[in-house]
C-alpha cells in the first residue's frame, strides 16, 4: 500500500531541533571544556537517569513526528493513473500503535477491564437483562473473564516483565563491555558497575533501564488483549492517547523555549553593548512584555490567531494541518511573549563580559562590534542560554496544561495532557468515579516533567558552578567527582 | 526619594501606554468592530443596521487610529483608540463588549474584596510556610533531612497544579465531605469555601518557593558575617534567624514581590476551578467570551498593579537595607 509523507509545521521544527541537538552533541565530543563540563552532568546519578527517561520520550516524540497520508484502494471506473489519498493523516507511532486504535469500546471501560463501567440493556439466550457488557477487545480472548481474567494478566504481565528484565540484563552487559578497559575485562567491569564504582554512575543508570524494561514489557506484552490504561468517554484506548500527548508536551517545551531565543540573546546583547538609548529601548520594550499578566497577553495573542484562521479556511487543507498550525502558533506565541527573563540575564552579563580585557583587547584593535558581539560576546553567554532552555522546558509544560484549561492551549483535537486533565475534571464527579484518564495523565506527566527538572538541575550545576554549591549533599555519601 | 518616585511615576505610565497600545493594536488588526459586533450580538443573520446600533451604543463607531474627516486635532482624538484610551488611563473602564454591557468598574470593585479575601491569606500564609520550610531544611543541612527535603520539593514542583487541585477537591469535598467542592459566601461563611483552595494552592507552590528560599539562604550562610557570628559563639539558631533570615529578606522581598500583581489577579485557575467569583474568574469568562472591553481593562489593571509593586519592593529595599539608596 502506498502512502505520501505529510510535513506538518511542528515536525519540520522538531527535527530541525533535534538535528541540531545532535550537531551540538557532535561538537561538544570534539571539544574538550565542553565535554568535561558535560561529563559533570552526567556524573550526576539523578540526571543521567533522567537523560535515559528524557531520551525515551524523545524516541516516542519522533516516531509521533513522522506523518503520512495513505492512498485508497482504487474504486471500480477510477482512471488509471490516479490516486486518492486517504484524508486521514497518521504518524509512524500511529502506524505502530494500530491494533491499540482499533481496539475501540462503546465508552468507558477500566484498566484491564473485560466488561464496560455501566450496566445496559444486552441480549441474553433470547432475554433482554441488565448487565455490564463484555468488551468489543478488551479481554475478548477470554471465554469466562470472571475466572480467567485475574490469571490470565498476571500471566501476560509475568512473561513481559521477564522479557523486559532479559532485555535489562542485555543492557547491562552492554554497558559493562563498553567500559571493560577502565576495569580490565567484562566481568570485572560488571561487578564494578553493580558496586556503583565506575566513573559514570553506571548503576543508577543500569538500574532506571531495569524499571522501565519491567513495566514497558509487562504493558506491551498486555496492551494487545487489554486497555491497561482503560477507555475514555468515546471508547478510545487512553494509554494511546497519553503516548501522543507527549508529543505535544515536547513540542510546546521545547518550541516554545527556542522561539524565545533570538529575540532575547539578539536584543540583550544590543542592550548590554551599546547601553544609552539602545538599552533604554531593550529594557523598556521587556517591563512592557513582563508587565502585562502572561496568561492575558497569550490569551489575546491566541485569540487573535484563532478568529485569523476561522476567517481563512483556504489556507489549510487537512483538519491535522490546522490543528497542527495552531499548537505551531501557540509555540510561537508563547516564545514571543516570554523572552523577557532571559534578555535580562544576557543584557547583564553582556555588560559585565563587556568590560573584561579580552574584550577590551579586540575593542582596541578596532575589531568591528558586530564580529565582537559575535565571536566574543555570544560564545560567553551561551552558559545562561542552554541553563534558561532546560530550566523552562518543563514549566513550559506545566503551562500548557493550565492554558488549555483556561480554553486558549491547544486545539481540542490535539491530544495532551492539558486536555486529558481538562476532561478529567468532569470524570472524577461522575459515579462510578472515571480515574484512569487522569491517573495515566498524571503518570507520565509526572516521570517527564520530573525527569526535565532532574536534567535542568545537573545541567545548571554543571555550567553554573555558584549552583553547585547549593545541591543537597548527604555526608556520608561518597564524592564521585561531582 | 521624592525625585526618585516621580520618575517612577513617570516611567509607570510610559509603560501603561505601551501597554494600552499593545493590547488595541493586537485585538485589532485581526478583528473589526463589525467582527466583534456580529460575534456579540450572535445569530445566524444579523443586519447591518443591528451591526451600525452596537456600535454607536459602544463608541466604536469611529476610525479606529486616524479620522480623516473631522478637522485639526480631532483627527487623533475623535478615534476609537483615543476615546478608549483616555478613559481607561482615567480607571474610568465603561462598559463591557457581550450582551449584558455589565459595568465593569463596578464589577471589578465587588469582585475585588472576594479575590482579594483569597489571596491576601494566601500570600502571608505562603510566605510564612516557605520560609519556615526552608529555614527548616537549612538548620538540618548535608543531612538526610535535607536531602530528602530537596528530593520532595523537587517531585511538588514537578506535579502541576491542576493535578492537586482535582486530587484535593475529590478528596476533601467528595470523599470525606469536610469542605463545600465549590461556590462562595460572604462574611465568616467564606472561611469555608476558602480553606481547600488556600491549602491547595500553599502546596502547590511549595516546593518550588521552598527550594528557591533554600538556594537563597545557603548562599548567605557561606558569607563571611556568618563565620564572624558562628565564631563568637552564637548558636546556629541564633545565625539563622537573626543574621541570616535578615540578610536574605532582599532577594527574598524581590522574588515575593514579583507575586504580588497575582495576588490581585492571579488565581485564575483556582478561583474558576472553585467557583469563587473573583477577579480571575471574570477574566477567564471574558476570555471564552471574546470580550475585549474587560480583558483589555483587566490587562491594563495587571499592568498597573505589576508596575505599582516593583516600585513597592525598590522602596522596601532600602527599609530592609539601610545600605540601599534609591537615586
Amino acid at each position: 500500500m502506498g502512502f505520501k509523507f505529510v510535513i506538518l509545521a511542528t515536525d519540520l521544527a522538531l527535527w530541525a531541533l533535534f538535528a541540531a541537538i545532535a550537531g551540538y552533541a557532535w561538537r561538544v565530543a570534539h571539544h574538550d571544556t565542553l565535554r568535561a563540563t558535560w561529563l559533570k552532568v552526567l556524573r550526576d546519578p539523578a540526571a543521567l537517569s533522567a537523560a535515559l527517561v528524557l531520551g525515551l520520550f524523545v524516541l516516542l516524540t519522533l516516531a509521533d513526528s513522522v506523518h503520512l497520508r495513505r492512498v485508497l484502494p482504487a474504486k471500480p471506473g477510477q482512471p488509471a493513473g490516479t490516486v486518492f489519498y486517504d484524508t486521514r493523516t497518521e504518524s509512524l507511532l500511529d502506524v505502530l500503535l494500530a491494533r491499540q486504535l482499533a481496539m475501540r469500546e462503546s465508552t468507558y471501560s477500566e484498566p484491564l477491564a473485560a466488561h464496560a463501567l455501566t450496566k445496559q440493556n444486552i441480549l441474553r439466550d433470547g432475554q433482554s437483562v441488565r448487565d455490564y457488557p463484555r468488551l468489543a477487545h478488551g479481554g475478548a480472548h477470554l471465554a469466562n473473564p470472571a475466572t480467567e481474567r485475574l490469571p490470565d494478566i498476571a500471566r501476560r504481565a509475568a512473561t513481559g516483565a521477564a522479557a523486559g528484565l532479559l532485555l535489562a540484563a542485555l543492557g547491562g552487559l552492554g554497558l559493562a563491555w563498553a567500559v571493560r578497559r577502565q576495569h580490565g575485562g567484562t566481568g570485572a567491569a560488571w561487578r564494578a558497575m553493580l558496586a556503583d564504582r565506575t566513573d559514570l554512575p553506571l548503576r543508577a543508570l543500569w538500574l532506571t533501564l531495569l524499571v522501565v524494561c519491567l513495566l514497558g514489557g509487562a504493558v506491551l506484552a498486555l496492551m494487545g488483549h487489554y486497555h491497561v490504561f482503560g477507555t475514555d468517554r468515546t471508547g478510545n484506548d487512553v494509554l494511546v492517547q497519553t503516548l501522543k500527548s507527549v508529543r505535544t508536551a515536547f513540542v510546546i517545551g521545547l518550541l516554545s523555549t527556542v522561539a524565545t531565543l533570538p529575540i532575547a540573546v539578539t536584543l540583550g546583547i544590543l542592550a548590554g553593548w551599546y547601553r544609552g538609548w539602545v538599552d533604554e529601548l531593550v529594557q523598556y520594550l521587556y517591563t512592557l512584555l513582563s508587565s502585562v499578566p502572561n496568561v492575558l497577553l497569550i490569551a489575546a495573542c491566541v485569540l487573535m490567531v484563532q478568529v485569523a484562521l476561522d476567517k481563512h479556511p483556504e489556507w489549510l487543507d487537512t483538519g491535522a494541518e490546522r490543528a497542527d498550525v495552531k499548537v505551531f502558533l501557540l509555540c510561537v506565541i508563547l516564545g514571543v511573549t516570554g523572552w523577557a527573563t532571559l534578555c535580562r540575564l544576557v543584557r547583564a552579563e553582556t555588560l559585565k563580559l563587556r568590560e573584561l580585557e579580552f574584550v577590551q583587547a579586540a575593542t582596541a584593535f578596532g575589531v568591528a562590534p558586530a564580529r565582537i558581539m559575535s565571536r566574543h560576546i555570544l560564545p560567553n553567554v551561551v552558559h545562561l542560554v542552554l541553563i534558561t532552555t532546560v530550566l523552562s522546558f518543563s514549566d513550559l509544560i506545566l503551562y500548557e496544561a493550565v492554558l488549555t484549561y483556561v480554553g486558549v492551549g491547544v486545539d481540542p483535537s490535539t491530544s495532551s495532557f492539558g486536555g486529558m486533565i481538562n476532561l478529567a475534571r468532569s470524570e472524577m464527579s461522575r459515579d462510578p468515579v472515571v480515574w484512569w484518564s487522569f491517573a495515566a495523565a498524571f503518570t507520565f506527566m509526572v516521570a517527564l516533567v520530573l525527569s526535565a527538572n532532574l536534567f535542568a538541575d545537573g545541567v545548571r550545576d554543571a555550567f553554573d558552578p555558584r549552583a553547585r554549591a547549593l545541591r543537597p549533599r548527604l555526608g556520608l555519601r561518597k564524592a564521585t567527582g561531582t | 526619594m521624592f525625585r526618585y518616585i516621580l520618575r517612577r511615576i513617570g516611567y509607570g505610565l510610559l509603560i501603561l501606554l505601551g501597554v494600552n497600545l499593545l493590547t488595541f493594536f493586537l485585538f485589532f488588526t485581526v478583528n473589526t468592530p463589525d467582527d466583534m459586533a456580529r460575534l456579540n450580538i450572535g445569530g445566524k443573520r444579523v443586519t447591518q443596521e443591528q451591526i451600525d446600533k452596537w456600535k454607536a451604543e459602544r463608541g466604536y463607531d469611529r476610525p479606529l487610529y486616524f479620522n480623516a474627516q473631522a478637522e485639526g486635532s480631532d483627527k487623533l482624538t475623535r478615534t476609537v483608540l483615543w476615546e478608549r484610551s483616555v478613559s481607561l488611563l482615567a480607571l474610568d473602564f465603561g462598559r463591557s463588549d457581550s450582551a449584558r454591557s455589565v459595568d465593569i468598574g463596578h464589577e471589578i470593585r465587588t469582585r475585588m474584596g472576594v479575590s482579594l479575601q483569597l489571596a491576601v491569606p494566601l500570600f502571608a500564609l505562603q510566605l510564612l510556610v516557605s520560609i519556615s520550610f526552608s529555614l527548616l531544611l537549612v538548620f538540618f543541612r548535608h543531612s538526610r533531612i535535607d536531602f530528602w527535603g530537596v528530593v520532595l520539593c523537587v517531585l511538588m514542583l514537578s506535579i502541576s497544579s491542576l493535578f492537586y487541585i482535582i486530587v484535593g477537591q475529590y478528596l476533601f469535598s467528595r470523599v470525606l465531605r469536610w469542605v463545600p467542592i465549590s461556590g462562595f459566601a460572604p462574611g465568616l461563611d467564606a472561611v469555608r469555601f476558602l480553606a481547600l483552595p488556600i491549602a491547595l494552592s500553599l502546596l502547590a507552590r511549595l516546593g518550588g518557593e521552598a527550594r528557591l528560599y533554600r538556594a537563597m539562604f545557603l548562599e548567605e550562610i557561606g558569607r563571611d558575617y556568618v563565620r564572624t557570628a558562628r565564631a563568637k559563639g552564637l548558636t546556629e539558631s541564633v545565625v539563622l534567624f537573626r543574621h541570616v533570615l535578615r540578610n536574605a529578606l532582599v532577594p527574598i522581598i524581590t522574588s515575593a514581590g514579583a507575586y504580588l500583581p497575582y495576588v490581585f489577579m492571579g488565581s485564575l485557575v483556582f478561583e474558576s476551578f472553585f467557583g469563587i467569583p473573583g477577579l480571575g474568574a471574570f477574566v477567564i469568562e471574558a476570555i471564552s467570551g471574546q470580550d475585549f472591553a474587560i480583558v483589555r481593562s483587566m490587562v491594563f489593571l495587571g499592568a498597573a498593579l505589576y508596575i505599582a509593586s516593583n516600585a513597592l519592593i525598590d522602596i522596601a529595599y532600602t527599609w530592609v537595607d539601610p545600605r540601599v539608596r534609591l537615586s
